[in-house]
């Protein structure tokens, strides 16, 4: 197979995610404008609101790096999508994924975040500083029972990579790590209402508490970019739950179900469940979904 | 309540006592003694809530009137201290040390009605208005319409109707126009 | 320590008398334009207004050529972001629009909370002097194209405080209006039916009074700066 035909694959599977996220987005306000007993946004508002960030006249930069800032996130979000099989068993999208892909991922998840707090730092508004301070304090606790519960799986298959992971789940539901190894399952869906940043952990973002938090100074593409990697960024976590716990995705009809599924079960906890203040957040994480990941460590271990 | 409006009465020598209710009096008070008369009330009559302060200009007779009204949350009586300032040197004793709240009032005072009150804190900064430099707004001399006329670009055009002629004019046009009934008349 | 406090006492100094000689000096002491040590023991001026700002002035900014200029204004017109911010009584009547009864998301309409990211201003009724200065702010950050809607009497000849000394009658000597909503409140049907006309507008191409600003920019702010005494910023906000 020519790399050209892969590259060219994985262009049009970035394509297909990118717009699979917005749909989802769009999906995401349509849900919670029907619980509030509204009619809600047309379902392609979200790419009407980029074509709308592109068409800007005005475009004011802070310096080196409040451009680099949404840059970071894209390819935080390219990354993320770069290194995960879409697809298992397919050559064309199992993209670039190799052993030990899953650190990889890992730290682009946090790659974009670091980013934005350059970027943001630089665009000189308090609010930023104050999203980005509690955007990284949750981040930290979100990643502690996160990174222990993917470690404990990676104890369980003896690897670090997500194509072997996702091997060893294959051939029906009971296989599926969720049902093989239910704490360490337990401890990432938790850590996984916070990865997707919505309601309960959504305080980085406030808009009625700090105004739009990190993005505050963003603006035209800049806040274009930033819309479109956030989409991105939401499939790409859905699916690399998927793939840890829910036996990956073998057509796309199949990712799109279970990364739709994934991604909802965080919406629907958000729409039920008003917002935490950061200590209140920090210090949840740091309860049950700390003593899960360590408690799978512990018996995957002994 | 009666004895102790007796009491201060007696002891200031005040004029012009008058029971609004049973629980509410109003006393006028020379200006010299005004914060003494608060105090007195304060430290020895359990007068310990300070309800609002506020000021009247009778342009007629050259005065602004200051009006401290207090409360004693265990008789439930209110006591208001009238004093009255001349108008062309309006300077008060400041009474910020005796509950927090008058610094608050006498700025507002001094940006509406340009009374000074010498060593209340922050007593100069800006309350309502930013970068007045008029005479002081409420004042009666000062022409507010006058003013926004001079400064606010007004449209030509505008006008303004009576609304009780205009709503018979508009929505009952057929029917007779009644003699007023006074109703506060039984 | 010490030598702080004196600074801060010269600098107080300094600014009473400019207050003596001028009539009143608004402009804040630590903002005022004066001469400073640098870290490495020379002297240079400095203007801190214009230092921590951009003093440029705004330009027209041309719209592009046909298809792509309407296509670019039919996104923006289905696509309005308002910026969150109530100036008077009128603001009470933007929250329901956003509730079930009226929803103004259904027709592309969303509140922002930063002028960064929005395209709209609703001035929602009556608008003291005092506001004015906010507004003004808050308007020359939102990235053009920027419309304005304003709300109520109030903001066309003065409405019910025509004569009041701290708010101001016509809003579109200090600002570029687009639409006019009439009414002493309006209610959020007529604020939907002013979407819509500006809506219609951006559709066939005039609501560019982001340029018109550009244009007329030293008489706004001739008119900004007669009713504005306390002039303490830079005279664009970028």
């Amino acid at each position: 197979m020519s790399i050209y035909l892969k590259l060219g694959a994985t262009l049009l599977g970035f394509l297909i995610v990118l717009n699979w996220g917005m749909l989802m987005s769009a999906i995401f306000r349509k849900i919670v404008a029907r619980l509030a007993g509204r009619h809600g946004i047309p379902f392609y508002q979200p790419w009407i609101d980029l074509l709308k960030n592109i068409g800007i006249r005005t475009t004011l930069s802070h310096g080196v790096m409040f451009y680099l800032g949404p840059i970071f996130r894209f390819t935080g979000a390219l990354g993320m999508f770069l290194f995960m099989p879409a697809l298992f068993g397919s050559d064309l999208w199992a993209n670039f994924s190799f052993q030990g892909d899953i650190v990889l991922i890992l730290y682009f998840q946090l790659f974009g975040m670091l980013g934005m707090a350059l970027g943001a730092g630089e665009g000189g508004h308090p609010h930023s500083t104050i999203g980005i301070t509690r955007g990284l304090a949750q981040h930290a606790a979100i990643e502690l029972p996160l990174t222990l519960g993917i470690i404990a799986l990676a104890i369980q298959y003896q690897t670090l990579s997500l194509n072997e992971i996702i091997a060893a789940q294959q051939g029906g539901m009971a296989n599926w790590s969720i049902f093989t190894n239910p704490v360490a399952g337990a401890a990432i869906l938790l850590a996984a209402l916070g990865a997707m940043g919505h309601s309960p952990f959504n305080l980085v973002k406030a808009p009625n508490e700090i105004p739009i938090g990190p993005p505050t100074e963003y603006h035209s593409t800049y806040l274009g970019v930033l819309m479109s990697s956030g989409a991105v960024l939401h499939v790409m976590e859905a699916a690399l739950f998927m793939n840890l716990l829910f036996g990956g995705a073998t057509s796309w009809p199949e990712f799109i179900l279970k990364t739709f599924l994934i991604y909802f079960y965080s919406v629907f906890v958000g729409a039920v469940f008003p917002r935490f203040r950061i200590e209140q957040s920090v210090v949840w994480f740091f309860k049950i979904p700390l003593a899960l990941g360590i408690l799978a460590i512990l018996l995957i271990s002994f | 309540m009666k004895a102790i409006v007796q009491e201060i009465t007696e002891k200031y020598s005040l004029q012009n006592v008058v029971f609004q209710r049973d629980n509410i009096a109003f006393v006028d008070v020379e200006k010299k003694f005004a914060i003494d008369l608060v105090t007195f009330l304060k430290d020895y009559h359990q007068f310990s809530h300070f309800v609002m302060m506020s000021c009247v200009d009778w342009i007629e007779d050259g005065q602004f009137q200051l009006l401290y009204l207090i409360h004693n949350p265990t008789l439930k009586v209110d006591i208001g201290i009238k004093t009255y300032l001349n108008r062309t040197e309006p300077t008060m004793q400041s009474a910020h040390h005796l509950w927090k709240q008058i610094w608050t009032y006498q700025r507002e005072i001094k940006e509406a009605f340009g009374i000074d009150f010498p060593g209340s804190p922050n007593v100069d900064e800006n309350f309502v208005l930013e970068g007045w430099t008029e005479i002081p707004h409420m004042r009666r001399d000062f022409d507010t319409a006058a003013y926004s006329e001079k400064t606010y670009f007004p449209r030509e055009g505008r006008f303004t109707h009576d609304p009780a002629t205009y709503m018979r004019e508009k929505l009952y046009p057929n029917q007779p126009v009644t003699a007023k009934k006074n109703t506060n008349e039984q | 320590m010490e030598t702080m406090n004196d600074k801060i006492n010269e600098m107080l100094q300094r600014s009473a008398q400019n207050a003596s000689q001028n009539e009143k000096s608004f402009i804040r002491p630590e903002d005022e334009e004066r001469e400073v040590i640098a870290p490495d023991g020379s002297t240079i001026k400095i203007n801190p207004i214009y230092d921590y700002f951009s003093g440029k002035k705004p330009q027209e900014e041309k719209p592009l050529n046909g298809v792509v200029e309407k296509f670019l204004n039919w996104a923006r017109a289905e696509s309005i972001w308002v910026l969150g911010f109530g100036t008077g009584c009128g603001s009470i009547e933007i929250p329901p629009l956003m509730t079930p009864r009226f929803d103004a998301y259904r027709f592309g309409v969303q509140m922002r909370a930063t002028p960064r990211q929005s395209n709209a201003f609703i001035i929602s009724g009556y608008l003291s002097v005092k506001t004015l200065k906010r507004v003004i702010r808050s308007y020359e950050q939102m990235p053009s194209p920027k419309y304005v809607l304003a709300l109520g009497s109030c903001t066309i000849n003065g409405g019910m405080y025509y004569d009041s000394y701290s708010t101001i009658n016509r809003l579109d000597k200090y600002i570029p209006v687009d639409v006019y909503i009439a009414g002493c409140m309006p209610r959020p049907e007529a604020l939907l039916s002013g979407f819509m006309k500006l809506k219609e507008l951006i559709k066939e191409g005039k609501a560019e009074k982001a340029n018109e600003y550009a244009r007329n920019f030293d008489e706004y702010k001739a008119n900004q700066k007669k009713i504005i005494k306390d002039w303490n910023m830079p005279d664009y906000n970028w």
